[in-house]
């Protein structure tokens, strides 16, 4: 039986009607069409599917549609304002940091909390902030570099 | 050397910003009106004859749409080698008997997931379970379970190189070693699981949106199976998450959700679960290497002898690619004068092994240089004066296979030791210290030369249609699979017409709208090969509006021109100019109006057997292992590589620090635990790959080559650098606490039984 709630997405209000079994994941991909949050284990191994829950990165298919009733969620769809791409976006772009891009929406979320709470983070901090994020294009390089360029 | 204006230059990729922002859309990301999903129904065992399959239960749960087995389909069998047709093994889905544990059996279409999930389990098969084998021994030995009918023996492609007198070699040899090298296998383990979307026309005609690095050959082995025209399949590549060779051949999915569509009417998307990509996917190729090699007591190389065994898992795949290219492997780098290579792919009852970043090379040339570094300790020989002392150079010949036209192997030597202090770091390190350095080196193929596809078409091609508002619309059917090649040829692009990046609009991997036919990403083929059909059309165009210009300003037939900043003009007389733009409305009014269009191609000709260019480079790994736990940390790595012109240097250096995060989870950590053919790790957490912590720092140099064959001097950089990591390591590990890996990959385990520290 489909249950509604009510949560905040990207400053937006939305009521949804959701499966008891249903992940936050599926939720923004196939009923909001979020489909920037992306899915590459569905068991919370890759951080593929990382999206901010009232200010904490969580692995969005960890996550039931159902225990997010209430929260309030950051997804990489939110970040871009219209002053232009989030610093963080904008350094990702600037410093090679992308490749396919499967990692990119997670890493970014990832980033953006690790800064929230430490705004000049360590070479090492970084790895730490972004090591439950896999990436099997880039070595994490220029990932750390761009999250280092907008520490600074 | 040339001076470019965007080649070379730091120059973002197209794509960041839609990565950036979450706007990139891949195969699963699409949902069309009343699509239905798809789910695969796999075999639980390694070898068995399908006595029965029922699936009137599943059609009959409420909300499938279509259930189908072998026996509904065209029962037409594929396979990547078309040229040799006795070699395409595979049906989509099993026909008689299953041969490893996740084959395909049958798949439902139901109206959502859950549905068509619930739908398998009320499929019924009976099975006859048949004897299995799971190594090359077992497999080949007298009496073994044949998996092929066909192929009674289980060796299902073998090649042989020879050249030169091998007996005279080993006879002449002051010292000849023999060793046997064993390699494992390992995941592609892109983050995009494989996912593909069919819809069907009124017509019956299909396009496929598909996670795919090779449209082409998707376009052409779906036709096939499917029994339709090659022109009636449209395959469209949106953003893929990554490939590493994975991602070249049909799947099951694409023909299941092609068939299916076709047959309910509604669109079908299969995504396969990240458990199913461990279980089932494809991987890199365990093998068994035997090499033996001669020298003179000063390290001349008099010769080599290379026997493999290829452990290739139920069907073909990529396996006889990988077969021919170890071979051509064997014999690189070094100078050897006499060479002789057998090697064998062979069928177990395991998942299929195939293409993997390396191709080949990551296995046989870790036996090359791991045997070299022996042989440097046994003659007292520095590793890299024995490297220095045999080193391939330009214009080397390998009889019968290729030619190396540029070569900056000795530079890339020389490089990477004065980078690292190898001298004072090798005198200062003593063997099993606990610390060590060593060296692994590598070439690669840009793009391959054998038509094992059996095209009929140019290798790539390029369409570019110019504008009189300046602008050009470039169209290939290249495959930008995150490598960035979509970014790389826009680059050439732009430099050979003297324009911006923002001034050119790229369509590709569309094989209904781009022209035919490109072979795909997958043998660091794209720059070289796409990137010169690119500069051919390019040329067609100017040769189009060059002639607009001379007549404009009345000049004499001598003026060279060149266009360049947005302007075409007389290199010679620069303020004669008109603006692209002006000499494409031009161009277009003398022709009554006709747009100005021109297309390129490119196809290796009178290149040998292997590939047009050749890369080479050397890397230095610096390790610490902890010798209570035998624990390896890669303190530091160095790269000294030659890849021809950069044209771009951030996306170089993101396939160099990719390559050693690939080439570092080969070494130490990534392995698949099997059991009895099934696959006991299927989650990221127990194949471990590393992480941003695990990545140690590495620094790199560019050796300057220009390379007359690519385009605007450049040849590959995307695999060859997945190449040297093991060796290096390997050779480090040994300098650091006596133990000389010979069998992938290097655990705390086999460290501490060598040094009995267990």
């Amino acid at each position: 039986m489909k249950r509604i709630i009510q949560l905040t997405i990207n400053d937006k209000e939305y009521e949804v009607a959701v499966e008891p079994n249903q992940t936050l994941t599926d939720m923004l991909r196939y009923e909001l069409g979020l489909t920037g949050t992306k899915k590459g284990c569905e068991v919370g191994d890759c951080g593929s599917c990382t999206v901010i829950m009232d200010g904490i990165p969580v692995n969005s298919c960890l996550v039931l549609a159902m225990q997010a009733n209430g929260r309030k969620i950051t997804t990489i769809e939110g970040l871009e304002t219209e002053k232009g791409m989030h610093p963080i976006q904008k350094a990702f772009v600037e410093k090679g940091a992308i490749q396919c891009g499967f990692c990119t929406p997670g890493m970014i979320l990832s980033s953006k909390s690790l800064l929230d709470k430490n705004p000049n983070p360590t070479e090492e901090e970084i790895r730490a902030g972004i090591s439950g994020n896999l990436c099997r294009c880039t070595g994490y390089q220029k990932i750390v570099d761009a999250v280092k360029s907008v520490g600074k | 050397m040339r001076e470019f204006n965007i080649v070379g230059k730091h120059v973002p990729r197209n794509d960041a910003r839609a990565k950036a922002t979450g706007t990139a859309i891949y195969t699963d990301d699409i949902k069309l009106p009343g699509m239905l999903h798809g789910r695969i129904l796999r075999s639980p065992l390694p070898h068995a004859r399908i006595l029965r399959i029922d699936t009137s239960k599943a059609a009959a749960l409420p909300g499938v749409r279509c259930v189908i087995t072998g026996e509904d389909t065209p029962k037409i069998k594929y396979g990547n080698w078309r040229l040799f047709p006795d070699t395409q093994d595979e049906y989509p889905l099993a026909i008689d008997k299953v041969r490893f544990i996740g084959d395909e059996v049958a798949a439902v279409a139901a109206v959502d997931l859950d549905t068509a999930e619930e739908a398998l389990s009320l499929i019924e098969v009976e099975y006859e379970e048949l004897p299995a084998v799971f190594d090359v021994e077992s497999a080949i030995a007298q009496g073994a379970p044949v998996l092929h009918d066909y192929c009674p023996s289980n060796i299902s492609v073998n090649r042989k190189i020879q050249y030169g007198d091998l007996e005279k070699a080993f006879a002449e040899a002051d010292y000849v070693r023999e060793d046997t090298f064993t390699v494992h296998a390992v995941s592609h383990a892109y983050l995009e699981p494989c996912s593909s979307v069919a819809q069907a026309d009124l017509d019956g005609r299909i396009t496929l949106w598909t996670s795919t690095q090779t449209p082409y050959i998707t376009q052409c082995l779906l036709a096939s199976t499917m029994n339709m025209r090659e022109n009636d399949i449209r395959v469209i590549k949106p953003f893929v998450g990554g490939g590493f060779g994975g991602k070249m051949e049909l799947r099951t999915w694409e023909f299941c959700a092609a068939f299916m569509a076709k047959k309910t009417g509604r669109p079908v998307k299969f995504t396969l679960s990240r458990e199913e990509e461990f279980l089932a996917g494809r991987r890199r190729h365990p093998m068994k290497l035997t090499s033996k090699v001669g020298f003179k007591k000063d390290g001349t190389l008099t010769g080599k002898d290379l026997r493999i065994h290829l452990d290739g898992g139920a069907y073909n795949a990529m396996g006889p690619t990988a077969t021919f290219l170890c071979g051509n492997f064997g014999a690189m780098l070094y100078r050897y004068p006499s060479y002789r290579f057998f090697g064998e792919h062979v069928y177990t009852n395991k998942p299929p092994a195939s293409a993997m970043r390396g191709f080949g090379a990551p296995q046989s040339i870790f036996a090359t240089e791991t045997q070299m570094n022996i042989a440097a300790e046994e003659l007292g020989i520095d590793p890299i004066e024995l490297r220095l002392k045999n080193a391939q150079v330009s214009g080397d010949k390998i009889p019968d296979v290729a030619t190396i036209s540029t070569c900056g192997f000795k530079e890339s030597l020389e490089k990477v030791a004065e980078m690292c202090n190898w001298k004072e770091k090798r005198a200062q390190y003593k063997t099993g210290g606990g610390k060590g350095i060593g060296i692994g080196c590598y070439s690669f193929i840009s793009g391959g030369v054998f038509n094992w596809f059996n095209t009929q078409y140019p290798f790539s091609a390029a369409e570019v249609r110019a504008f009189d508002d300046g602008t050009v619309h470039l169209l290939t059917m290249a495959a930008d699979i995150g490598q960035g090649c979509d970014t790389v040829v826009k680059q050439i692009l732009a430099e050979e017409l003297g324009l911006k990046m923002e001034d050119i609009r790229i369509t590709s991997a569309d094989t209904s709208m781009t022209p035919q036919a490109d072979l795909g990403a997958w043998g660091s083929r794209l720059t070289l090969m796409n990137g010169n059909a690119v500069i051919d059309a390019a040329r067609k165009i100017k040769e189009q509006i060059f002639g607009m210009v001379s007549v404009r300003f009345n000049l004499n037939v001598i003026h060279e021109m060149e266009c360049k900043d947005g302007k075409v003009f007389p290199k010679g007389r620069p303020q004669r100019s008109m603006t692209f733009g002006e000499a494409v409305a031009m161009a277009q009014k003398a022709n009554r109006g006709e747009p100005l269009v021109a297309r390129g191609y490119y196809t290796p000709r009178d290149k040998g057997m292997v590939t047009p260019a050749f890369s080479f480079g050397a890397q230095v790994a610096e390790v610490e292992v902890d010798k209570e736990t035998g624990i390896v940390q890669v303190k530091k790595f160095w790269t000294a590589h030659d890849c021809g012109t950069v044209i771009n240097p951030k996306a170089v250096e993101g396939q160099l620090e990719g390559a050693i995060q690939m080439g570092l989870g080969y070494t130490l950590s990534e392995q698949f635990i099997m059991d009895g053919g099934k696959t006991l790790n299927t989650t990221f957490l127990d194949y471990k790959m590393p992480n941003a912590m695990d990545m140690p720092p590495s620094e790199t140099a560019h050796i300057d080559t220009y390379e007359p064959e690519g385009p605007m001097g450049a040849k590959e950089a995307g695999e060859g650098l997945a190449i040297p990591t093991a060796p290096a390591i390997a050779a480090a590990v040994h300098h650091a606490t006596g133990y000389r890996c010979k069998d992938l990959p290097i655990t705390p385990e086999k460290i501490l039984n060598a040094t009995k520290s267990l």
